[in-house]
C-alpha cells in the first residue's frame, strides 16, 4: 500500500459533478468542523466556496496562531548544480535548454555558505537538477559535511532516492526533504515529462514516504501550480500530505503551492491560476491539515507575500537565488526560474516584524 | 506565613511557569514575565540561536528567571537526552523540561520514550521535568527513576480547552509525592486557578498568553489567577454540597433532649 493505491481510487473521480452539488451550505457547515474529511477538504477547494474566502481566511488565521503562534521560520535555497538528464517541458533546467551547466566545488559550497550564514539564516535547502554522473549521491553527502558547519537544518530538493540512500545524507546531517510531484494528474505528467528518469511517475510520487522510512524529521510536498487543473492537483497534494502524516506521524509534513513562474524555454503555464485561487488552496489546505505547514517561496512577488502571510503561512524563503553559486560569482548565471520577490533577509525580518510575525531563524539543531 | 514553592533545589514565590513560544517578538518577554510575577521560563532549545546576538531569545530572559530548557522536537528518548546535554553545554542550567512527542497530530507525549530519557538525565545530574499524559502508572515510574516533578498536560498542547483531564490530575495530585505542574491545554485564568484550588502545585503556559489579544495583560490575569487557586487550595475551601442545608433538620430531634 502506498499513497498510488490512494490515488487510484479517485482515479475516476468526476469532479464536475460534484463540484456542481457543492452549496455555500455545505461550506458553512464544514467551516465548523473539528475534523474534515478529503472530502470536505475538495469541497473548499470548489468554486462554490470561493463566496466564503473571507470565512476561511479568519479560521484559517486563527488556527495558524492557535498551533503555530506568530512566528515565520526563514531559509534560503542553495543550488549546488543544474546539470539535468531530464527533459521537463516546464523547467529551465531541462536538458533540451543551452544553459551553461555548473557544479560547485566544495570550497564554492563553503564560499556561500559563508556569505548566507553571514544573513543569520540558519535552515537551507540545497537543490540539484537530476544527474547521477555531476551530482551523485555521494557528492551530495560531501557537500553537507560542509554546510553542517554553517547550518543547524538542512533540506534537500534533489532527484528522489532509494530509502537506503535517503539513510546515507540522513546519517550525513540532512532533516528535511522537499520533493514536488509537478503533476499529480498521471496522464499529464506523462505529456510533460519527455525524457529521463523523471518519467517514472510512481517512483517520484512514493520518493517522500521511502524518506520518511528513512527517517527524516520534515518533508514538504505539493504540485507546480499551472501545469493541470489546480483544484484537483490542491487536492491530491492535500492528500498525500496527508497520507504521510497519518502514517509518520513523527514527521512535520508541509506543502507548498508554487506558481509557475517566467523561465529558460519559456513554456507557458497550461492554465492561469489567479491570486484568489492561490489564497482559496492555502485556506483550505490549512482547514484540512491544522498542523500541517505551508511553504511560500520567493515565486511570489513581495506585495502579495505581504498579504498571504495571515492566512496560514509557516515558512518563508528570503534572499532566494535559483543560479548555480549565483551568490559567489560575480556575473548573474541562469537560474531554474526568475524569482519575484528579491527582498534580503534583513528585509524580509523587517517585514514581518512591522506585520507583527517573528522571523524564526533557527528552529533545528542536527543532533550528532 | 510565606507560601514557598520548593522546586527542583531552587525556592519561588510564584507558581507560574511560562512559555516563549509563538509570540509576535521575543521582545515581549521580559514584560510578560513581570506583569505575570512568573520566575521561570521554559524555552525550546532548537529555537536557540547562540550565534544571532539580535535574534537569540536566551538575550530576552530576564537575569531573575530560571531557565527550563525544554527538548521540543525530540521525537524518542534518544534525541531528548541529546537536545538536553546541549542545552547544558549550552549553559542553560540543570533543569530540563523533558517533551517526547512522536505524533505531530495531537502532539500527545510519548510517556514511555520520556521515563526513559528521564532516567537517563535524571542519573546525569538533571533536574528533570517530565511532560506527559496523566497517568498513575507513569508517574509512579518517573518518581523512582529521580524526575523533579511531573508535568501532566491539561488538554492537548496548544489546544486552550482547560483542564479537560481533571480528573486524571487530581489521582496525580493525590498519589504521587513530586509537584504535580499542569502543563498545557490551559486556556483561561479561571482553569489554572481550579487547578491550583484542587492542590497543583504550580502551572505552565504558554498559548493562552501569547495568542491573547493582549499578551501582557493576559499573562497579568494568569499571575493572578494561580495566586488565587493557590491561596483557597491553602484556606481549604468548605466542602462542596449536592443540596442546601435543610433548615428543618431531619434529625434535628436528637439535640432535642
Amino acid at each position: 500500500m502506498s499513497f498510488y493505491q490512494e490515488t487510484l481510487g479517485y482515479k475516476e473521480f468526476d469532479y464536475a459533478q460534484f463540484f456542481n452539488r457543492v452549496t455555500r451550505e455545505d461550506i458553512g457547515r464544514i467551516l465548523y468542523q473539528n475534523r474534515l474529511s478529503e472530502l470536505d477538504y475538495l469541497a473548499l477547494l470548489s468554486p462554490a466556496a470561493e463566496e466564503c474566502l473571507e470565512e476561511m481566511a479568519q479560521r484559517a488565521h486563527r488556527l495558524t496562531v492557535q498551533h503555530f503562534g506568530r512566528v515565520i521560520l526563514l531559509y534560503t535555497p542553495m543550488y549546488l548544480a543544474n546539470y539535468c538528464v531530464n527533459q521537463c517541458v516546464y523547467c529551465g533546467f531541462g536538458r533540451q535548454n543551452p544553459i551553461e551547466r555548473q557544479k560547485l566545488t566544495l570550497e564554492e559550497v563553503a564560499a556561500e555558505a559563508k556569505m548566507i550564514a553571514a544573513t543569520g539564516l540558519k535552515h537551507i535547502l540545497i537543490l540539484t537538477g537530476e544527474s547521477r554522473q555531476h551530482a551523485p549521491v555521494s557528492y551530495i553527502r560531501d557537500c553537507v559535511k560542509v554546510l553542517k558547519q554553517y547550518f543547524t537544518s538542512i533540506s534537500i530538493e534533489i532527484y528522489p532516492l532509494a530509502e537506503g540512500e535517503y539513510k546515507e545524507l540522513i546519517a550525513a546531517g540532512v532533516d528535511g526533504l522537499t520533493l514536488y510531484q509537478e503533476v499529480y494528474d498521471e496522464e499529464v505528467y506523462g505529456q510533460l515529462h519527455l525524457a529521463g528518469p523523471k518519467r517514472d511517475y510512481r517512483w517520484r510520487l512514493e520518493g517522500p514516504e521511502r524518506a520518511c522510512r528513512a527517517g527524516i524529521r520534515t518533508v514538504n510536498v505539493g504540485a507546480l501550480l499551472g501545469l493541470h487543473n489546480w483544484r484537483s492537483e490542491a487536492f491530491f497534494s492535500g492528500l498525500h500530505a496527508n497520507y504521510l502524516q497519518n502514517r509518520y506521524t513523527d514527521v512535520e509534513v508541509s506543502i507548498s503551492p508554487p506558481r509557475m513562474r517566467p523561465h529558460a524555454g519559456g513554456f507557458p503555464p497550461r492554465v492561469v491560476i489567479r491570486d484568489k485561487n492561490l489564497v482559496q488552496y492555502i485556506l483550505a489546505f490549512r482547514l484540512f491539515m491544522p498542523r500541517g505547514g505551508i511553504t511560500l517561496s520567493t515565486r511570489e512577488s513581495a506585495l502579495l507575500r505581504d498579504r498571504l502571510l495571515k492566512l496560514g503561512i509557516t515558512k518563508m524563503s528570503a534572499g532566494s537565488c535559483t543560479a548555480v553559486g549565483g551568490r559567489i560569482l560575480g556575473e548573474e548565471p541562469t537560474g531554474q526560474f526568475d524569482i519575484s520577490d528579491d527582498r534580503d533577509v534583513r528585509a524580509m525580518a523587517h517585514m514581518l516584524y512591522s506585520q507583527g510575525y517573528q522571523p524564526v531563524f533557527k528552529d533545528w539543531q542536527t543532533l550528532e | 506565613m510565606q507560601d514557598l514553592f520548593h522546586i527542583g533545589g531552587k525556592e519561588l514565590t510564584s507558581r507560574l511557569l511560562l512559555g516563549t513560544g509563538k509570540y509576535a517578538s521575543n521582545q515581549m518577554i521580559p514584560q510578560i514575565m513581570e506583569a505575570s510575577g512568573s520566575q521561570v521560563v521554559t524555552v525550546a532549545m532548537r529555537r536557540v540561536d547562540t550565534d544571532f546576538e539580535e535574534e537569540n531569545i536566551l538575550n530576552h530572559i530576564p537575569g531573575n528567571c530560571v531557565l527550563m530548557p525544554n527538548t521540543s522536537g525530540a521525537r524518542n528518548a534518544q534525541e531528548a537526552i541529546r537536545i538536553a546535554r546541549l542545552a547544558r553545554a549550552a549553559g542553560c542550567g540543570d533543569w530540563v523540561k523533558i517533551e517526547v512527542i512522536s505524533d505531530n497530530r495531537y502532539l500527545l507525549p510519548d510517556n514511555y520514550e520520556t521515563i526513559k530519557a528521564t532516567e537517563v538525565l535524571a542519573a546525569e545530574g538533571f533536574q528533570v521535568f517530565p511532560y506527559m499524559s496523566p497517568d498513575l502508572m507513569v508517574a509512579k515510574e518517573l518518581v523512582k527513576v529521580g524526575a523533579a516533578a511531573v508535568m501532566p498536560l491539561g488538554a492537548p498542547i496548544g489546544s486552550n480547552r482547560g483542564l479537560k483531564t481533571k480528573e486524571l490530575v487530581r489521582i496525580l495530585i493525590e498519589e504521587i509525592p513530586l509537584p504535580i505542574i499542569v502543563d498545557a491545554g490551559i486556556g483561561r485564568p479561571s482553569e489554572a486557578a481550579e487547578a491550583m484550588e484542587m492542590g497543583a502545585a504550580a502551572i505552565l503556559v504558554n498559548t493562552a498568553v501569547a495568542t491573547a489579544r493582549d499578551p501582557v495583560i493576559m499573562a497579568r490575569a494568569f499571575g493572578m489567577a494561580v495566586e488565587a487557586g493557590r491561596a483557597a487550595f491553602l484556606a481549604g475551601p468548605g466542602a462542596a454540597r449536592q443540596y442546601a442545608s435543610a433548615s428543618s433538620p431531619l434529625t434535628g430531634f436528637l439535640r432535642e433532649d
